[in-house]
């Protein structure tokens, strides 16, 4: 009884309380997490028995700058991440317009439910039906037989494909509550005043959902610079920016690399996010 | 005092080596890792005492089958109901994966390979093994005893599991004419370009050296585990030249065949234990081992410096390697077993012929996984030699 008498008779003390164990967590094991990778990408490594060598060293990011291959598979990630982006950005778009514009409230809850639904499933089984699909043979070759086509094989193309299926609810959903908030009013004035459709899509929906395609876009460009499971599943013989990370450390134990290497995602997506800052989309969301 | 002991148990062993003439140095697998470094202080078991009741085992796919994969192929629940030691197995698919998880601690044996072995010794991560504590070691073939990629200095560090070598696979149907050597995999624009396949780690920058050393006498490469930056250089081309045509890399055995069953893969480098699932699956494949020779392995059974369960994995040890399991999963894995008593007892009565379990002029035509290191492991002394760093960084930039 006296101590909620305390809480209550003092409020910074209550928010101090309550935001302590959050902070905490931020602090300690997410920051102290980071911190402790930056630290340890100054580090050196004992080739032969992979042991870790505490003595400060600049060599890893000297390596990872003059050594052309990872520059190489960095610009291969960057330029996968943004093909996802794209390719999800455009089939959202319409897919979130019918659900929050044209489909009736009872569709709308269903098609919700049914573009959550993947997310249920196991990213390693989406990724190894993918593995399936496109395989000599499989679904792909056989529907694309028809039109004198064949299946793009393990690839870049594969790893595409595979993830931009896996982090499409990652952009539907954003842009879906995007044009939610789109009030139907604005479209018929838009149509009043004499816009052809095209006319409204491009000067009244797209940019005011456009905070939301890159609310979205953070998400598949992030998940895409970190994913290295499909591309092994799917990729043929390409590595991404976290199979040369998941290679360091579990092949040559090279833990100190690796973190060097972590690095690099972390800093292409500040300066996404700082572009992203600049074009004022985050002060919507 | 503890020291002075391991010592002199190591001398005696070392004696006892010397004396049965089973000092390394074959053609194909020597090895000079062995009196190149010192290894760490770590205490050897003195006397079993009671089981623990478990045993974590960390082993290469096939090692340590329980009946789950194959209701007919299981040893480990026997061992269970003899030891009472309940076994809990996690298979890996490369040495390197082997030695991440070993560091953990959490492991009490690890099947390891000459490339895995040297580099658990050296870090500490494996303690010395009292081979009079295995009632099996008396059995093993005598030419597996004391090898540069299992003993320091004379002191074994675990009992031998079996070998083998890493075989050229193909289809049948689709690969026609039959291959006759690794130049089918390494040739510029094959006729199966993208339906290649390769082992993904850089031991396998070994194979490219092997075949260099077979074709390109004046590189004069004497050991794929020992190149120097030249010979290196040249195996990395010869690597690069192959990558465009390879359809994928695997470590995971299933992913390979896989890729085997549905024909996205034609062609590569495989082990006996792949070709026999894909077989079993009526997967029209078949293996060979080239005349100019092959890279293999040969596995040992080493023991957790920070096992909690020792006398489990001792009683693992001695089982695995024991008549009964070792001709189990030798046969099954597809490897000569390295106990000598397990080829009466394997289902099929030929299988030790076929692998020449006992033939230590063909063992030694193989050249077995051996960690590459500095110190040139060909004798050389007038070169240094490229490291498994410098090969890991090269296979990164080999694939690209």
């Amino acid at each position: 009884m006296a101590s909620t008498g305390v809480l209550h008779r003092r409020p910074g003390l209550r928010a101090g309380l309550l935001l302590a164990p959050p902070m905490l967590w931020l602090g300690v094991a997410y920051l102290g997490a980071l911190a402790a990778l930056f630290v340890t990408a100054f580090w050196g490594q004992n080739s032969f028995t992979g042991e870790v060598q505490r003595t400060w060293t600049l060599r890893n990011f000297h390596d990872l700058l003059t050594i052309g291959v990872y520059r190489t598979v960095t610009l291969r990630t960057i330029g996968i991440a943004a093909l996802v982006t794209v390719v999800d950005a455009v089939i959202a778009f319409p897919v979130a317009f019918f659900m929050a514009k044209v489909a009736s409230r009872r569709t709308q809850g269903i098609l919700v439910v049914a573009v959550l639904m993947p997310l249920w499933a196991s990213y390693l089984v989406k990724a190894y039906a993918w593995r399936g699909m496109l395989g000599t043979g499989g679904l792909v070759s056989w529907v694309a037989r028809p039109f004198g086509l064949d299946t793009p094989g393990y690839g870049l193309t594969a790893v595409i494909l595979t993830l931009a299926y896996l982090w499409l609810p990652f952009m539907i959903l954003p842009i879906y509550a995007g044009l939610e908030r789109l009030p139907g009013s604005l479209l018929e004035a838009s149509a009043d005043l004499g816009a052809r459709n095209g006319t409204t899509l491009r000067r009244v929906v797209l940019p005011t959902v456009f905070p939301a395609i890159v609310a979205g876009s953070i998400f598949t460009f992030s998940l895409t610079l970190g994913d290295y499971i499909a591309v092994r599943i799917v990729g043929g013989a390409n590595q991404m920016l976290g199979n040369v990370v998941y290679d360091n450390v579990g092949a040559a134990n090279n833990l100190p690399f690796a973190a060097a290497m972590a690095t690099v995602p972390v800093v292409v997506m500040l300066a996404y996010l700082a572009a992203v800052r600049r074009t004022g989309a985050l002060d919507n969301l | 005092m503890k020291k002075s002991l391991t010592t002199a148990a190591a001398l005696v062993l070392a004696f006892g080596a010397a004396a049965c003439g089973t000092a390394s140095g074959g053609s194909g697998s020597s090895g000079g890792g062995a009196g190149s470094f010192q290894p760490p202080d770590v205490p050897m078991k003195k006397s079993l005492g009671t089981m623990e009741g478990q045993v974590n085992i960390l082993a290469w796919p096939g090692y340590a089958e329980d009946g789950s994969n194959d209701k007919s192929v299981d040893w480990v629940t026997p061992f269970e109901k003899k030891t009472g030691c309940q076994a809990n197995v996690k298979y890996f698919g490369t040495s390197d994966e082997a030695l991440t998880l070993m560091k953990t601690g959490e492991y009490d044996v690890v099947s390891a390979s000459g490339d895995a072995s040297l580099r658990l010794i050296a870090s500490g991560d494996v303690a010395p093994v009292n081979t009079k504590l295995l009632k099996s070691y008396a059995d093993i073939q005598p030419f597996l005893k004391n090898r540069a990629w299992n003993s320091v200095g004379g002191q074994m560090y675990g009992i031998p599991q079996g070998w083998g070598a890493n075989l050229l696979m193909w289809r049948t149907d689709k690969v026609r004419p039959a291959p006759t050597g690794w130049g089918a995999v390494f040739q510029k624009s094959s006729p199966y370009a993208g339906k290649i396949t390769a082992y993904d780690s850089p031991i396998y920058i070994a194979d490219a050296a092997l075949y260099l050393m077979n074709t390109q006498p004046k590189l004069g490469i004497k050991n794929p585990y020992a190149l120097d930056q030249k010979q290196l250089d040249a195996a990395v081309a010869l690597l690069k030249q192959q990558r465009p045509q390879v359809s994928e890399y695997w470590s995971d055995y299933l992913k390979e065949q896989q890729a085997f069953t549905s024909g996205d893969t034609l062609l590569g480098t495989t082990w006996q234990f792949i070709a026999n699932l894909a077989e079993a699956d009526k997967v029209p494949v078949k293996t060979m081992f080239p005349n100019s020779g092959s890279t293999g392995w040969s596995d040992t059974w080493m023991v957790s410096s920070k096992s909690k369960n020792s006398n489990c994995a001792y009683a693992w040890m001695d089982w695995i390697a024991g008549p009964s399991a070792n001709a189990q999963s030798a046969e099954y894995f597809g490897e000569a077993p390295a106990n000598a008593k397990a080829c009466d007892l394997t289902s099929d009565k030929s299988f030790c012929t076929t692998y020449h379990a006992a033939d230590k002029a063909y063992s030694d035509k193989i050249w077995y996984w051996t960690t590459p290191i500095k110190q040139c492991l060909d004798g050389r002394k007038d070169a240094t030699c490229t490291d498994y760093g410098q090969w890991t960084q090269a296979w990164t930039e080999i694939k690209g």
